[in-house]
């Protein structure tokens, strides 16, 4: 789904488990897609949801907190949340905001495949 | 998910787009200079004599994650219609002159100059019964057109708050977003009762006055509540530990003198 200078896909790994993948931007102006994309990546099955930044470009402030929101709905589910691809600054981002205390980060696909016991 | 939409004491209204567009041609595009670099703890720099640093320093930060109460999301907005102003020059001004939008007997005091990320502001806070606040904020993000704070534990919220501003058929539009749940049991216990209300009063009173500001008066704030999660996080019932209202009370019977002397100018 494209929407504005966001692209965003959703794969699935394992029957446990769906990535999203996100090209573009993260701001609020990206609920809609995102939270479209986390219904096609969740399941009854599904046990783990991994974020795959590899082509984020830009989040703002509003984007975090899109991020605590999608977080809420996972957890809801009985889900994990997990990333991977996040440049060093986002990483810090992360860290700052301190969202690293709930999402998982990894350095690679499949160290947040192997986190996500895949 | 619940959502309640209106003007803080009248009728519920329409809900308008929660997201502020971003502006063809603006300076918005974020940098690693836009965003705070990480702080394991909160450090305060000078202060001013009148402002007492409680409940800041070495404090962490704490958002929606490590907050206990319910999730909410809570948008503020006031068109400044007939005003000629940008989108940007809102923000500036903001930046500049943050606190003096604030009600009175309460005191922000934040750098001289302009909000910039990673910069630490000390917060005193009216709260109903005569009772004060001190806590403070970290700016996290700051560009042309919006910028953030992150509350430290203790806060009555663990929340992000984000104060923007966009350009809507040729009239600037500012808005304040945040996302917040009480930091621990005891403030959760008062969000019906007493904290939403002033909560919604506080950022209506700021509306109105920076609108003022500009020239709009009798501004009407728009306002909408929306439960993200009605779920509360025990495992952070904890944080009533670092409670400011708890330690600005007892710092206030236990050093009278420091007090009277830091008491702002309310």
């Amino acid at each position: 789904m494209t929407s504005g200078t966001t692209t965003i896909e959703v794969r699935r790994l394992s029957p446990s488990t769906s990535a999203i993948a996100i090209t573009g931007d993260i701001t609020s102006a990206t609920e809609a897609p995102l939270m479209d994309a986390y219904g096609r990546a969740s399941d009854d099955a599904t046990r783990s949801i991994v974020l795959d930044f590899s082509g984020l470009d830009y989040m703002n402030s509003g984007g975090i907190g899109l991020l605590v929101t999608l977080l809420v709905r996972v957890q809801r589910q009985g889900q994990r949340l997990l990333a991977f691809g996040l440049s060093e600054h986002y990483r810090q981002i992360f860290e700052l905001t301190r969202l690293d205390d709930a999402i998982g980060i990894h350095g690679s696909e499949a160290a947040a495949l192997a986190a996500a016991g895949v | 998910m619940t959502t309640e939409t209106g003007q803080p004491g009248s009728n519920p209204t329409e809900a308008a787009p929660t997201e502020a567009p971003p502006t063809e041609g603006s300076s918005n595009i974020p940098t690693a200079s836009n965003w705070a670099a990480p702080v394991a703890h909160l450090e305060v720099g000078a202060v001013p004599t009148t402002a007492l640093n409680l409940n800041v320093a070495g404090r962490r930060l704490a958002g929606p994650v490590q907050g206990f109460g319910r999730l909410w999301q809570k948008t503020y907005r006031v068109r400044l219609t007939g005003a000629d102003v940008t989108p940007a020059a809102v923000i500036r001004t903001w930046k500049e002159r943050f606190g003096d939008f604030w009600p009175k007997g309460n005191h922000f005091y934040g750098p001289l100059t302009s909000l910039q990320p990673g910069e630490v502001a000390l917060l005193s806070l009216a709260l109903p019964g005569k009772m004060t606040l001190s806590t403070g904020v970290l700016v996290i993000f700051a560009d042309d057109e919006s910028f953030a704070f992150m509350t430290p534990e203790g806060h009555q919220f663990a929340s992000f708050i984000t104060f923007s501003s966009y350009a809507d058929d040729g009239v600037a539009v500012v808005q304040i977003q945040a996302l917040l749940r009480a930091s621990d049991p005891l403030y959760e216990l008062s969000m019906p009762i007493v904290a939403q209300r002033t909560e919604d009063r506080f950022w209506n009173d700021t509306l109105r006055t920076l609108a003022a500001h500009f020239g709009v008066s009798d501004a009407a704030v728009e306002m909408q509540r929306v439960c993200v999660d009605r779920r509360r996080q025990w495992r952070y019932a904890g944080n009533i530990r670092q409670n400011a209202a708890i330690r600005t009370t007892l710092y206030k019977l236990t050093h009278p003198r420091a007090w009277f002397a830091h008491r702002g100018d309310a």
